[in-house]
């Protein structure tokens, strides 16, 4: 939003780019209504389906460029899931691919410029989030029956401390979906504002060539954290899901 | 320079919230630094605890991500 008549301050709002807009005019937002949000997450999908489906379509022996980024992926999940997991999560090896090529595509196209960064709006972060919680909390509960509650009752704890401890499990527990959710929107809103700040200043000649640096290093910062905070959503939900089928360690 | 109390308070507050992020830094930084004298005395067991060390770092960088969204809704939401 340029707004001349502060004159000389930050000429963009660095919160700007995370206005939800109707992609057909309008103003009114219903949950119905085709968004920024919408269309982003659309790409994100397509994205995700020409690199896996599209792109290791030809299953050569000598992978093509789009198979070798596939084929890494896959092998990058598979050995997460199995190594924290457990072999006994393999089963849930195809929802966890999921989220991890979601999120990381996801942050990726946000990186472009102009583009919407989706997984920034903590609304987007927190269904996927609260789907882990409830999916790890039915699994736990179906696998184990009323031994999953072996969770919080600490069977290694001196018996006076136990109910203290289940006290606190039990709020840590139920803190999960929210730091799960806003750790990857804070991550990613907090990156993005910073380049727009930064973006900001570059209309100031003085600290121009500065800020274009500046920009450039954090860019390089945001790549890293794109994939980084999409690895440590996938390495959470490994985490809860190793908690629900093995309550007892 | 306008405004009322009350946008002073929103102000300072989500001044004194920025600091939390700062905290978290020290953190991350202490996770990041055990993990590595940790990994230089015995650098073969280092690659299976890249995944623990990751967990980490995100548990210690949470807290100050919430500092921030404190912040955030002290500028944009109260």
């Amino acid at each position: 939003m340029a707004d001349e008549a502060h004159g000389g301050g930050i000429q963009i709002h660095p919160m700007d780019q995370f206005v939800v807009k109707p992609l057909f005019g309008g103003d009114t937002v219903h949950w119905y209504t085709p968004t920024n949000v919408t269309l982003w997450m659309a790409l994100t999908v397509l994205v995700v389906v020409l690199l896996l489906v599209v792109g290791s379509r030809g299953r050569a022996i000598i992978p093509s460029r789009g198979q070798s980024i596939a084929e890494l992926a896959y092998g990058f999940v598979y050995k997460m899931v199995e190594d924290v997991a457990g072999k006994d999560a393999l089963k849930f090896f195809p929802y966890i691919m999921t989220l991890f090529m979601f999120i990381v595509t996801a942050n990726m196209l946000g990186l472009l410029p102009m583009s919407f960064t989706t997984t920034s709006h903590v609304a987007v972060t927190a269904v996927l989030a609260l789907a882990v919680f409830i999916t790890v909390t039915v699994v736990g509960f179906v696998k184990n029956g009323t031994k999953f509650l072996e969770l919080f009752w600490v069977k290694s704890a001196p018996l006076p401390l136990r109910p203290v401890l289940a006290i606190i499990e039990l709020i840590s527990y139920f803190v999960r979906p929210v730091s799960h959710s806003i750790r990857l929107a804070g991550n990613l809103m907090a990156g993005h504002a910073v380049i727009k700040v930064f973006a900001g200043f570059a209309a100031i000649l003085a600290v121009a060539p500065f800020s274009i640096l500046a920009i450039t290093a954090m860019y390089g910062l945001e790549l890293l954290v794109a994939f980084v905070q999409a690895y440590v959503f996938t390495i959470l939900t490994c985490v809860y899901l190793k908690d629900a089928l093995h309550p007892s360690h | 320079m306008e405004g009322d109390i009350a946008s002073m308070g929103q102000f300072i507050g989500a001044g004194l919230a920025g600091i939390g992020s700062g905290a978290a830094a020290i953190g991350v930084g202490h996770v990041a630094g055990n993990f590595l004298a940790g990994a230089l005395r015995n650098p073969t067991a280092a690659a299976g605890q890249t995944a623990t060390l990751f967990i980490g770092i995100a548990f210690a960088e949470a807290l100050g991500i919430f500092s921030f969204l404190v912040a955030l809704l002290l500028m944009f939401a109260v």
